[in-house]
């Protein structure tokens, strides 16, 4: 009888532990049901500020939160830097990733403007290498819908979104031939360029 | 001729893609026509445009786009015919016939309310690369702007390729004509300010151009795609992720840390 008990107990301890041993793998593993719920919550927040009909100044304080919260911004503002974040030191890599942020709310913030009326809705994920790649239409009135794409990773440590791909342009890779355009302006100068970045967009 | 020779150099992988920076060898006179371009585009085209979205209601200005849309899609079928794209022809007949039809003669775009398949809107360009022939270099067309010479191949034939223009007669082409003029005047009246970001706030509008068009051009052909980016991960791994990524501050990142070319990713 005790010994049964014990056993029951074992048993029970024994599943306990499996269940918390796999616990963090199932909460955190990214996988293409999680990398869709969290687009369709990013999307949803999008759409929320668009229907808002709040000032500029108002929607881009609100999608810089959003970016904040979605996106893995010191990756795509160390790829947008590219081989120059190699001699950029700490302190001017957290500037400019700060200064970053501002930039590209400021910037993609303000064209909000024109999806007024319009709708963004998740339609399907597919794997691509190590990411998951979230496809959306933005309805537009009277228009053909658009595509766009969130390319979600873990690998950060949690699952955030890396670049966002419209027709085929990506948020990322422009922004590199911006930045690069910019750090030419000012003769490579990473000092110069954050002072700009600043202002910018 | 030129089709000869564009078809010449089929087979292999297209080195403008592939090879990572744009292949851009006229780039000194791209970059004076670009400047043309722009300084056409503030006297000209973005007060003109700006003047007609004004002073057009929205859902006139949408009905005169359907209306262009829907008669270039004929055009878009006989590019799938030579791509052997028989469901993307099959849709976008679909579409003419909903449009034309119930659509009262492709004024109202009935076909996307009702969700049919969106439209394929194939080009000569598209035909082109799926035949093989290379994108070859980028070139900044005046008065047409951004370009590549297989899409602007392409564009020259599609006046030959769209029977709408052999069916309409005299005074009906002018009429089609001025449609599609008037869909160029809405999308650059109502992406006013996305166009003005690109062409006058860029640091280099040049370049920006340049890398937005081509990677949409290559969206829009089937070429490259997403699945082609690095892992912008690996290029952290390479050496210094580990050292406090949340501060961004990792110092060392590996030499071949993605480069300054966007295009092979």
């Amino acid at each position: 009888m005790t010994s049964n008990i014990t056993r029951r107990r074992l048993i029970a301890t024994g599943m306990g532990a499996a269940f918390v041993t796999a616990l963090p793998h199932s909460a955190l593993a990214l996988n293409d049901v999680s990398a869709r719920a969290l687009v369709e919550k990013l999307v949803g927040e999008i759409n929320r500020v668009i229907a808002s009909g709040k000032p500029v100044d108002q929607m881009i304080a609100d999608f810089e939160g959003i970016f904040r919260r979605y996106a893995d911004v010191d990756l795509i503002a160390r790829s947008t830097l590219g081989a120059d974040a190699n001699r950029a030191s700490p302190a001017q890599m957290a500037a400019y990733t700060d200064a970053f942020r501002g930039y590209v709310a400021r910037k993609y913030g303000k064209r909000f403007k024109e999806f007024e009326g319009g709708l963004i809705e998740a339609t399907g994920v597919r794997k691509v290498k190590s990411w998951y790649e979230v496809q959306a239409n933005v309805k537009m009135r009277g228009e053909a819908p658009f595509d766009v794409r969130f390319l979600v990773s873990d690998r950060s440590g949690s699952d955030l979104f890396f670049d966002m791909v419209m027709e085929g342009i990506s948020m990322r890779l422009s922004e590199r031939t911006e930045i690069g355009s910019m750090l030419d302006r000012r003769q490579g100068s990473i000092d110069g360029l954050i002072a700009d970045l600043r202002t910018a967009g | 001729m030129i089709l000869f020779a564009l078809l010449a150099a089929c087979g292999q992988p297209d080195p403008a893609v592939t090879r990572g920076a744009p292949y851009d060898p006229f780039e000194q006179s791209n970059r004076i026509n670009h400047e043309r371009n722009k300084k056409i585009d503030r006297a000209v085209l973005r007060p003109i445009a700006r003047g007609y979205s004004a002073f057009v209601p929205d859902d006139v200005e949408t009905v005169v786009s359907n209306f262009a849309t829907n008669l270039s899609l004929p055009g878009a079928m006989v590019n799938s015919a030579m791509q052997g794209n028989g469901v993307g022809l099959t849709s976008d007949f679909y579409r003419f016939l909903v449009n034309s039809t119930v659509g009262l003669g492709g004024l109202i775009d009935v076909a996307t309310d009702i969700n049919m398949p969106t439209a394929t809107n194939a080009d000569f360009g598209q035909t082109l690369y799926k035949w093989g022939v290379h994108e070859g270099p980028y070139i900044e067309i005046l008065l047409l702007g951004p370009s590549t010479s297989r899409a602007a191949v392409g564009r020259v034939a599609d006046m030959f390729t769209n029977p709408v223009r052999y069916a309409l007669e005299d005074p009906a082409t002018y009429y089609a004509s001025a449609t599609r003029v008037s869909q160029g005047l809405s999308a650059r009246g109502r992406y006013s300010e996305s166009i003005d970001s690109v062409l006058y706030d860029s640091a280099d509008s040049y370049a920006a151009t340049r890398s937005l068009y081509l990677q949409n051009r290559r969206f829009k052909v089937g070429e490259g795609g997403t699945d082609n980016y690095l892992d912008p991960y690996d290029a952290m791994a390479g050496t210094g992720a580990n050292s406090g990524a949340s501060s961004g501050a990792a110092i060392g990142v590996s030499a071949t840390f993605e480069d300054s070319d966007p295009y092979d990713q």
